[in-house]
């Protein structure tokens, strides 16, 4: 992937910052301009929000075919986190063997390394999630 | 709107084809098809082709006029569209083409689909997959295609009580079906523990929860019904097209137990058709992976929200039971050559109202009903056909 496609997500990756819709309420991540629900009546009306990065787990599978830049990690945990702010996240569980992790599971992100542009590229760093 | 008909149709085999390229799928389904409806060539006002990814799988982009140009079409000037939506590019193309048909902008019209996998490895083409869902915000975290499926089946599993049993008899019912199918790329029926005892892909799904990588190609010929006499004998009617979209990462949506796409689609399908679910007598439904298909029949209201890995344990989507599910094989048997498939099941569908579909034949088949999705299901086409009284 090009440097600059992971490098201009870099806010919300890095930082978590979502939006929250002023009309609603609803919060979004990544950032959207405009709120699906309220559509016309959210424009302008969309704030910044930092997320706490807490949250439980909806739904996981442990990758045991996984993607070839994911290679080393195999067994792996993906999961769709419910954070507290009421938006939906995917991330990886690290930090535990991949059965520790079950639907309801407390986790917390944390900042780690997603990957690199081979041997000699740029790193690329994000989020993660570890059980609380 | 005017009554729409498919007056041919041709398959290749599906499998891993290794001395046919794209080219050479695309014109054996689309000569196979003009030879079933009996036309020259000289007939045909357009041609619509859905694939997936033939940049990434065969370095080849602007496929269509490619494929149009191999079968005859260049020196006729044949306009040929390529469409695009994931793993539903095949039921897109047939929607496209029946509204092309049904609008009067053309008469005639020759709608393929065709995929060619195999000449990249299996990780690669795993990655070209995982692309179909949202690549910024589930694929760069290390998430496949097969990972997004499974935490759908592991939380249908917790809300449900749906077991590794019951996805399991998706995979044996569709190889069964598979096995009576002569394209299909795995003719030999499993048994049960073959299925429940696989290697672990993406748990909780294992390797024949998942649909193979496949190369192939489907094509039909579409007609205005009131001049399909004029080429067949058995014209089948399109009775309706529904489609619709969702949020692209299966994160930002409500449930992850359902796909609002297929009930919607499904919805618009019925409605315009006037029919109800049980007024179909088999479906094709889009079973990249066995959870797909449990899903898929609770979302298109043959089964209630909750039951599809009952009823399927239980027989209930078996030939000739109460809705025949995937008698081609679907997917997970017949094969997944993607950008093949939706148009692959309207040929399965079109045999089996033709009365031609030989030991897999479902009984009294009136009606039937394709299901086409892409990515995670952020894209849902159904199409209803129906025998002309």
């Amino acid at each position: 992937m090009a440097i600059a496609r992971f490098w201009r997500e870099n806010e919300s990756r890095y930082n978590m910052q979502g939006k929250k819709c002023g009309v609603c309420q609803k919060v979004y991540f990544p950032a959207r301009d405009m709120c699906p629900k309220c559509r016309r009546d959210s424009m302008g009306m969309m704030k910044k929000i930092q997320l706490t990065g807490k949250g439980e787990v909806i739904s996981y599978s442990i990758i045991h075919d996984g993607l070839p830049e994911f290679h080393m990690q195999i067994p792996y945990t993906i999961a769709i986190i419910e954070l507290e702010e009421g938006v939906r996240i995917t991330g990886q569980i690290v930090d535990c063997k991949p059965d520790c992790v079950d639907i309801g599971s407390k986790v917390e992100s944390v900042f780690r390394k997603l990957g690199e542009e081979g041997k000699s590229g740029v790193i690329h760093y994000g989020y993660k999630f570890k059980l609380i | 709107m005017r009554d729409v008909a498919i007056i041919g149709i041709g398959e290749t085999k599906f499998g891993e084809l290794w001395e046919k390229s794209l080219r050479d799928l695309g014109i054996e389904a689309g000569f196979k098809a003009m030879e079933d409806a009996g036309l020259s060539g000289k007939e045909l006002d357009a041609m619509f082709v859905g694939n997936m990814s033939a940049g990434q799988l065969i370095d080849q982009e602007h496929i269509a006029p490619l494929i149009a140009d191999y079968s005859g079409m260049a020196e006729k000037n044949l306009p040929a569209i390529r469409v695009e939506a994931a793993s539903a590019s095949g039921g897109l193309a047939l929607s496209q083409g029946y509204m092309a048909v049904a609008s009067g902008v053309h008469d005639i019209v020759v709608v393929g689909g065709a995929e060619k996998m195999t000449d990249v490895g299996d990780e690669t083409a795993g990655e070209i997959l995982a692309k179909t869902a949202d690549q910024e915000w589930e694929a760069v975290f290390g998430a496949t295609l097969g990972s997004l499926y499974a935490m759908m089946a592991r939380r249908h599993m917790k809300d449900y009580g749906t077991t590794k049993e019951q996805l399991a008899a998706v995979a044996v019912k569709n190889h069964l079906n598979g096995s009576m199918n002569p394209n299909a790329q795995f003719r030999r029926a499993i048994k049960p523990e073959m299925a429940i005892n696989s290697a672990m892909v993406a748990d909780p799904l294992g390797t024949f929860d998942c649909a193979p990588l496949s190369d192939g190609a489907a094509a039909v010929i579409l007609a205005p019904l009131d001049k399909a006499k004029k080429y067949t004998d058995t014209p089948i009617k399109i009775l309706s097209c529904g489609q619709a979209g969702d949020y692209m990462a299966l994160h930002d949506r409500e449930s992850l137990t359902r796909m609002d796409a297929t009930i919607v689609a499904a919805k618009k399908a019925f409605k315009y058709a006037g029919l109800k679910p049980k007024d179909i007598q088999l479906a094709e439904v889009h079973d990249n992976f066995t959870i797909t298909e449990i899903m898929a029949i609770e979302d298109l209201g043959f089964f209630k929200k909750g039951q599809g890995g009952k009823a399927t344990e239980d027989g209930l989507t078996a030939l000739n039971s109460k809705i025949s599910v995937n008698t081609s094989g679907g997917l997970k048997a017949k094969g997944n050559p993607v950008g093949a498939v939706g148009v692959g099941q309207a040929v399965e569908a079109v045999i089996q109202l033709r009365g031609e579909a030989g030991e897999r034949q479902v009984d009294k088949a009136e009606n039937a009903l394709l299901h086409n999705i892409g990515g995670t299901g952020s894209t849902a086409i159904v199409h209803i056909l129906g025998r002309v009284r």
